[in-house]
């Protein structure tokens, strides 16, 4: 699946988007923040504070019990600040 | 129903903007704009620019979703979104959203509503540069209340 980052999750990731394909046992977007942040130091410090970071599926807000199969883009990103 | 929602880099006039929503029109009876401009400030300490970073396929999606949620609930006849990105100065303008109905209380509410939603939903994150660097801006819990207080609430239609 194709995995988009930004503001301070992408600048602590060092990357804006990247293709990953979690094992199975990865159901649902709280898991793979789980699965993201034991990955290396980079992943660990983006993610160590996941409940603050939000998600989209697709182009859509989700909560962190949304299911991934299936998704074709998630998002990562902190609380928003436009307008 | 007239609807524009556009993301651009470039500035913009609101005024031609406002100008365009009632142009040849004769059935609106209320604009509301709001104009959201830079400060030279941010928690009292001055800024050279702010950046907006935005995800942009879903910055659109997200957008059109709050103007067709509008929509039901007010009598609207237009509706216009400007949001930028990228760097701006203080002074400059960041985001527009004029909304027209035949009555001013929908025009009110609607524009209310769609910025209180801007502030809180659409995918846009705010860099602040000043001279000791960049700092990513806070959301602030106040704008997260103004945008609860829309869900569930009964649409605030003026009856005719």
């Amino acid at each position: 699946m194709r995995l988009l980052y930004f503001a301070w999750v992408r600048e602590r990731l060092g990357k804006a988007e990247e293709r990953l394909d979690p094992p199975v046992t990865v159901a649902t977007v709280g898991e793979l923040m789980n699965w993201l942040a034991g990955r290396d130091e980079r992943y660990a410090h983006a993610f160590e504070n996941a409940k603050v970071i939000r998600a989209a599926i697709d182009r859509r807000h989700v909560r962190p019990d949304a299911p991934i199969a299936g998704a074709r883009e998630i998002a990562f990103f902190p609380p928003m600040t436009g307008g | 129903m007239k609807l524009t929602i556009r993301l651009q880099r470039e500035a913009f006039d609101a005024g031609v903007e406002m100008a365009a929503m009632t142009r040849g029109r004769t059935d609106i009876g209320a604009v509301v704009t709001f104009t959201g401009v830079c400060r030279a400030d941010e928690n009292g300490a001055p800024i050279k620019a702010l950046t907006l970073e935005h995800y942009p396929a879903m910055a659109e999606a997200e957008i059109a979703r709050h103007v067709e949620e509008a929509c039901a609930r007010w009598p609207l006849h237009g509706v216009t979104v400007i949001h930028r990105y990228g760097r701006i100065e203080p002074g400059e303008i960041i985001v527009l959203v004029v909304t027209a109905s035949s009555h001013r209380e929908a025009a009110f509410s609607a524009a209310s509503f769609l910025m209180d939603y801007l502030k809180t939903r659409a995918p846009f994150w705010k860099q602040v540069e000043t001279r000791a660097g960049t700092d990513w801006v806070e959301a602030r819990a106040e704008d997260k209340a103004a945008a609860e207080r829309w869900s569930g609430a009964p649409p605030e239609v003026e009856q005719p």
